[in-house]
C-alpha cells in the first residue's frame, strides 16, 4: 500500500477532530475531538517510520500516547469538576476563564 | 614598650564599650558603670607608662610609630593602621583619659537612675576610644576615622535622650555641621597625598618645608580645608551654632565631650600639623583671627542668655577661641596648656551645674535658681573654684594659662597686638559672665527648690518636664529618669569634683614662668622644628602679662558683683536702654538664622524648583508616558482576549496554517 492513503486518512481523521473542536460545545466532546487529533498525529508518525524503516516515528507515538492519556486525565477532572459545582457542561459559558 | 602601651590605651574603652554593649542584658544592675569606669581607668594607668616610656627616650627621639597592619596599599597610597606616640598625643592621652575617667566616675552616681544606664556607659566608652583613636592617630586617614567617629558619638550621645524631640534635632544639627567640617578634613587629605604622595603624619611633615615655599597657594589651600574641620569640630564662627543646642545632652555628655575633650580636637589638629600652617602663615591667622572673633561673640552671648549650661557652653566656646588664638599665633604649648586647664575647670563647672540642675528639677534657667549657697554647700564651693579658674583670678590654673596666651599676642607685635587687646577685653567679659552665674544663683533667699532641699533633706521632684519646650514626658526609656543625684548626696559625684577643683586650684603650678615650665619642656620635642618653640617673652613680660590679667579678672568680678548684688536693678535697666545689643545677644548674634538665610533656605529653594520642575515634569512626565503608553496597547489588545475556547483553537490553527504557507512558500 502507498504512505499516501494513511496519510489522506491521517489529515482526515485531524480535520474531522479539529472541526468537532470548533463547532462542539460539550467539553467531553471537544476532548474526544483533541484526542482524534492527536491520533492522526500518530497514524501519520506510524506511517513515516514504516516508510522510512527505523523505529524513531514508533517512539513518538509511544511517548505521544502517553502524553495524550495524561491530557485526558487532566481534561476529565474538570469535567468532573464542573459537573460536581452544576455548572453548565458548556465551554462557552466558561469564558469568564480567560483562558 | 611606649608604643604596646599606647595600644592598649585604645584597646581598653573598646573592650569596655563592646562588653556593655553587647551583654548588658545579662549585667546585674550597676555593673555596666564599673566596667565604664574600670576601662577609662586602665586606659589612664596605661596612658601614664606610655608617658614613662617615652620619658625615659633621650629628647631627640621622643617619638614612636607603630603599625598593626596595612589597611590599604593602592596604587602608590599607602595607609597604615598605624599610631604615632609622641608628646603632644601623649598630653592629650592623658588629658582625655584622665578627665573621662573622673566623668565616668561622676556618671556613675548622676545617671544612676537613668533606664538607660548600659546605653549611655557604652556610648561614653565609645566615645574616649573615638577621641584616643583620633588624638593617638598616626596618618591622615586613621585621624580622620577618630574624627568621624568622635562626630558620632557625639551625635549618639547628644540624643541620647532620644524621646525629646529637641534632643534629637539637636542631635541631627551637631552631626550634619560635623560633616561638613570632615568635607574639608577629606579634601585636605587628598591634597596632602597629591603634592606629598604620602599620608604619614612622619613624611609629611619631613617633606613639607621642602615642598612648599611659604604662603605656596597649596599650602594655604590645604590648611584652610584643615581649619573647616577645625572650626567645625571645635565650634568656631561660622559652624558655631551646634555646641549650644548639645546641651540638650545628659550633663556628664556636656561635661566630658562639650567641653573638656572633643571640642579641643581643633585645637590639637592645628597643633599637630604646625608644621603645615608655618608654611601657610595666612592660614594660621585665619586660624587666630576666627579664634578672637568667636570669643568675643560667645563672651557677649554668655553674658545675655539666662540657660545655665548654655551660658556655660558659650563660655567653653569662647575658651576654644583663646586656644585656637594661641595654637595660630605661635604659642603652641600655652594653647595645649589652656587646653589641659580648661579641661579641668569647665568639666567641674558642668558638674556642678549638673548638681543644681539635678536639685532643681531639670529646670536649667539661672532666673528661677536663689540660694543655693545654703542648699548645696558642697557644690556651691566647687562652681565657685570653677568660676574663679575659669575668670583667670590670680593663682588660679586659669591665669596662667590664659595670660601666657594673651601675653604671647602682645609679644609678636604688629597686628597681634588688636589680638591682645581683643583677648583682653574677651578676659573681662569672661569674669563678667562666670561671676553671674555665682552671683544669681548662689547667695540670696533659697528658692522654692533649695528651701525644699534645706528642710527635707531630699532632691524635689517636679513633674517631668523639657526644660526647653516645658512638655511634659514620661520617664521610662529615652527620658531623664525621675530620681535625681546632687554631690551632696552622691559620692561619685563628690570624689570626681573633689579632685577637678583641686587641679583646677593647682595645675597652674605646672607653668609658672621663669620657674619651673613643664608644659614647654613636656612638648617642646614636637615643637622643636618650629619657628617659635624658641620665642619668649621674658620672664619679667610674662609677669607684667600676669598682673594685667589677674588685675582684669579681679575688676570683671567686681563689675559682676556691682551688677548683680549691689545694684541689682542696673541690669535691667541696661537691658532697656540696650535692648537692641540686648536682643542681638539673646537670640545669639542670628546664628541660626544666618545659616538658614545663607544656607538652608536656598538650598530648601531649589530643592522646591527641582520639585516642581524636574520631578513634576521630567520624572513624573516620563513616567506617566511610559505608564499611559502600556495601559493603551493594553487596551488595544485587550478585546482578542475574550475567553472563548473555540475562538481561540481558530485563530491557533489560521496562526499555524499561516507558518505552514510561509514554509512551503519559502521551500519552493
Amino acid at each position: 500500500m502507498d504512505i499516501e492513503w494513511y496519510i489522506v486518512l491521517s489529515a482526515l481523521l485531524f480535520t474531522v477532530g479539529f472541526i468537532g473542536v470548533l463547532v462542539r460545545r460539550n467539553p467531553v466532546v471537544v476532548l474526544l475531538c483533541l484526542e482524534l487529533m492527536l491520533s492522526a498525529g500518530a497514524l501519520s508518525l506510524l506511517a513515516f517510520s514504516r516508510m522510512l524503516g527505523n523505529q524513531d516515528g514508533q517512539v513518538f507515538v509511544l511517548i505521544v500516547l502517553v502524553v495524550a492519556a495524561c491530557e485526558v486525565v487532566v481534561g476529565l477532572g474538570l469535567v468532573v469538576a464542573m459537573y460536581r459545582r452544576r455548572l453548565p457542561l458548556d465551554v462557552d459559558e466558561m469564558k469568564e476563564l480567560k483562558g | 614598650m611606649t608604643a604596646t602601651w599606647a595600644w592598649l590605651v585604645l584597646l581598653f574603652p573598646l573592650l569596655g564599650s563592646l562588653t556593655i554593649g553587647l551583654t548588658f542584658k545579662a549585667l546585674p544592675d550597676r555593673t555596666a558603670g564599673l566596667i565604664g569606669v574600670a576601662a577609662i581607668v586602665a586606659a589612664f594607668v596605661c596612658g601614664v607608662l606610655a608617658l614613662i616610656g617615652l620619658q625615659g627616650e633621650p629628647s631627640e627621639s621622643r617619638h614612636v610609630a607603630s603599625s598593626l597592619w596595612e589597611y590599604a596599599n593602592v596604587g602608590g597610597l599607602k595607609i597604615d593602621l598605624g599610631i604615632y606616640v609622641d608628646p603632644l598625643s601623649i598630653f592629650m592621652v592623658l588629658v582625655v583619659t584622665g578627665v573621662s575617667s573622673l566623668i565616668h566616675i561622676y556618671s556613675y552616681s548622676y545617671m544612676k537612675s537613668d533606664q538607660g544606664y548600659h546605653r549611655f556607659f557604652s556610648y561614653l566608652n565609645f566615645f574616649v576610644f573615638s577621641m584616643l583613636v583620633l588624638v593617638l592617630a598616626g596618618n591622615f586617614v586613621m585621624l580622620i576615622v577618630g574624627w568621624a567617629l568622635v562626630g558620632f558619638a557625639s551625635y549618639a550621645l547628644i540624643s541620647y535622650w532620644y524621646r525629646r524631640n529637641t534632643a534629637t534635632k539637636a542631635g541631627m544639627k551637631a552631626f550634619v555641621i560635623n560633616v561638613i567640617g570632615d568635607i574639608g578634613l577629606y579634601i585636605a587629605a587628598i591634597l596632602i597625598f597629591k603634592n606629598l604622595g604620602s599620608v604619614d603624619y612622619g613624611t609629611v611633615f619631613e617633606k613639607a618645608p621642602e615642598v612648599f615655599s611659604t604662603n605656596q597657594w597649596e599650602i594655604v589651600a590645604i590648611c584652610l580645608c584643615l581649619l573647616v574641620g577645625a572650626f567645625a569640630k571645635s565650634a568656631q564662627m561660622p559652624f558655631h551654632t551646634w555646641l549650644a543646642d548639645a546641651m540638650e545632652g545628659p550633663t556628664p555628655v556636656s561635661s566630658l565631650i562639650h567641653a573638656a575633650t572633643m571640642v579641643t580636637a581643633g585645637v590639637y589638629l592645628i597643633a599637630r600639623c604646625h608644621t603645615l600652617f608655618e608654611l601657610a602663615p595666612t592660614a594660621a591667622d585665619v586660624a587666630a583671627f576666627v579664634g578672637l572673633a568667636t570669643l568675643l561673640i560667645a563672651g557677649t552671648i554668655a553674658l545675655a542668655v539666662t540657660d545655665l549650661k548654655r551660658i556655660i557652653a558659650y563660655s567653653t566656646m569662647s575658651q576654644i577661641g583663646y586656644m585656637f588664638v594661641g595654637v595660630g599665633i605661635g604659642a603652641y604649648s600655652a594653647g595645649m596648656f589652656h587646653l589641659m586647664t580648661h579641661a579641668f575647670f569647665k568639666a567641674l563647672l558642668f558638674m556642678a551645674a549638673g548638681s543644681i540642675i539635678s536639685a532643681m528639677a531639670n529646670m536649667q534657667d539661672i532666673d528661677k535658681m536663689k540660694g543655693f549657697r545654703k542648699a548645696m554647700p558642697f557644690t556651691a564651693a566647687t562652681l565657685i573654684i570653677g568660676a574663679l579658674a575659669l575668670s583667670g583670678f590670680p593663682g588660679m590654673s586659669g591665669w596662667f594659662s590664659k595670660d601666657e596666651i594673651i601675653d604671647f599676642a602682645h609679644f609678636r607685635r604688629g597686628m597681634y597686638d588688636w589680638m591682645w587687646v581683643g583677648m583682653l577685653i574677651g578676659a573681662l567679659m569672661t569674669a563678667i559672665y562666670s561671676f553671674r552665674i555665682i552671683f544669681r544663683i548662689l547667695p540670696g533667699p533659697a528658692c522654692e527648690e533649695a528651701q525644699y532641699l534645706i528642710d527635707k533633706g531630699h532632691v524635689i521632684h517636679g513633674e517631668p518636664k523639657n526644660p526647653a519646650t516645658n512638655e511634659v514626658e514620661d520617664t521610662e526609656v529615652g527620658y531623664p529618669g525621675e530620681e535625681h543625684h546632687i554631690a551632696e548626696q552622691a559620692g561619685g559625684m563628690k570624689f570626681a569634683m573633689a579632685i577637678l577643683a583641686f587641679l583646677s586650684i593647682v595645675a597652674g603650678v605646672l607653668q609658672i614662668p621663669g620657674v619651673d615650665e613643664v608644659v614647654t619642656k613636656f612638648l617642646e620635642p614636637t615643637f622643636e622644628n618650629s619657628v617659635f618653640a624658641h620665642m619668649h617673652p621674658s620672664t619679667g613680660e610674662a609677669w607684667l602679662g600676669l598682673t594685667e590679667g589677674g588685675l582684669i579678672s579681679i575688676a570683671g568680678i567686681a563689675i559682676a558683683w556691682l551688677l548683680y548684688i549691689k545694684r541689682p536693678d542696673l541690669p535691667g535697666k541696661f537691658r532697656q536702654r540696650f535692648s537692641a545689643i540686648h536682643t542681638l545677644c539673646v537670640n545669639k548674634w542670628y546664628g541660626d538664622e544666618l545659616v538658614d538665610f545663607l544656607v538652608t533656605n536656598p538650598v530648601k529653594a531649589v530643592g522646591r524648583f527641582c520639585n516642581r520642575v524636574f520631578e513634576r515634569f521630567a520624572i513624573d512626565g516620563a513616567t506617566a508616558g511610559v505608564a499611559g503608553l502600556t495601559r493603551s496597547a493594553g487596551a488595544a489588545v485587550r478585546d482578542i482576549q475574550s475567553g472563548m475556547l473555540r475562538g481561540y483553537a481558530l485563530l491557533m490553527l489560521f496562526g499555524i496554517l499561516a507558518i505552514a504557507v510561509y514554509f512551503l512558500i519559502r521551500s519552493l
